[in-house]
């Protein structure tokens, strides 16, 4: 037998078993109607659910591209101090993050396809059970019970296979969400810790803007003055203004870098 | 016949594609037994293809059932393998 015809075999079998007959037959098409109802708002809902992570993706990358902002920020007024290793580092750490956007972009396109592919199942199982509904009340006013049975049949079969795929897919949905949701948990919690400004264990304590915001305190005034000096026409004031906008994190932090100053006469 | 694809919907193909849609179904069947993960996704991608190209698509208020089901496009052999199975995916 073919694998086509297996799992339709399987398939059917399983949605029958998930259908509870009752002893009138009629009465099993109300509880079915019931039910289809159930699954049609579960599937609105995992559309929602769905959406509510996209989002959630989408704002996730938009902070980690402002982090990355931040980076290319650094990356400049670094070299215009002539600090080339910083630069580096700063370059190094961006290139960590692009990584972690690349991945937050396919999990954006993920989570789309299943939205769509959801809301069309929605609108599918939806027409369905409308359709259900005209066939149901028709049987309920014409037949009796014993005539019911067969017709009923007839109408069960489409709406049970249909009901078996729309709630598979709703499952499919919910895990590839929740496998979304605890990658993006990790990264909200890295956001929120403040690491990403340390990404990764690259360098371990020496943060960029640390040493920064540092040096800046010690030579922005110098540089800015030379810049003065040297006219609007320098080339190196563009860097310094973009420069000036890293937010001044951690001053206290000064201290790091002036000991090693202070060696020599020492 | 009627051709369910999973997730997709249902198609109306005429009863003479079936021998070239079996051809398709066996290299997939091939595919899950060996469980070669490429060969699989590009023979389940043929067959499926073949399905929505020969086949044109069921109104979404039809109440009839399939006389073939295939899985999800983007299936993994692991979930053919439990459709396969007697306690599989579909919640009851």
């Amino acid at each position: 037998m073919t694998l086509m015809k297996r799992i339709s075999l399987i398939f059917r079998a399983k949605a029958d078993k998930a259908l509870d007959r009752a002893e009138d037959p009629r009465e099993t098409l109300d509880y079915s109607y019931k039910r289809q109802l159930e699954l049609l708002s579960k599937v609105r809902r995992g559309v929602a659910d769905v959406a509510t992570s996209r989002k959630r993706v989408e704002l996730q990358a938009g902070q980690l591209h402002q982090q990355s902002d931040k980076l290319t920020q650094q990356a400049q007024k670094a070299l215009s101090m002539g600090r080339e290793d910083l630069a580096r580092e700063a370059l190094t750490r961006k290139s960590v993050l692009s990584g972690q956007l690349a991945d937050l972009e396919e999990q954006r396109a993920q989570l789309q396809a299943e939205e769509e592919k959801l809301t069309l199942a929605s609108q599918r199982l939806q027409a369905k059970v409308e359709s259900f509904r005209t066939q149901k009340e028709t049987i309920k006013a014409k037949y009796t019970a014993a005539e019911a049975s067969t017709r009923i049949n007839e109408a069960f079969s489409g709406i049970s296979e249909e009901m078996g795929d729309v709630g598979m897919a709703v499952q499919r949905a919910e895990d590839k969400t929740a496998q979304m949701q605890a990658r993006s948990g990790a990264i909200d919690e890295l956001i929120a810790s403040g690491a990403l400004d340390d990404v990764s264990s690259l360098s371990r304590g020496d943060d960029i803007s640390r040493e920064l915001d540092a040096m800046s305190s010690q030579s922005d005034v110098e540089s800015e003055l030379a810049a003065l000096k040297a006219g609007a026409s320098s080339g190196g004031t563009q860097a310094l203004e973009q420069g000036d906008t890293a937010p001044p994190a951690q001053v206290e932090a000064t201290p790091v870098i002036e000991p090693r100053r202070e060696e020599g006469p020492a | 016949m009627i051709v369910r694809i999973l997730s997709e919907g249902q198609w109306e193909v005429a009863e003479d594609r079936l021998d070239s849609l079996n051809q398709l179904d066996s290299a997939v069947e091939a595919a899950v037994e060996s469980g070669d993960t490429a060969a699989f996704a590009t023979s389940l991608a043929a067959l499926l293809d073949a399905v929505r190209g020969a086949g044109s698509p069921l109104p979404s208020d039809s109440l009839e059932d399939s006389d073939l089901i295939l899985p999800p496009s983007d299936a993994t052999i692991e979930e053919v393998r439990e459709l396969l199975s007697d306690d599989g995916l579909i919640p009851g």
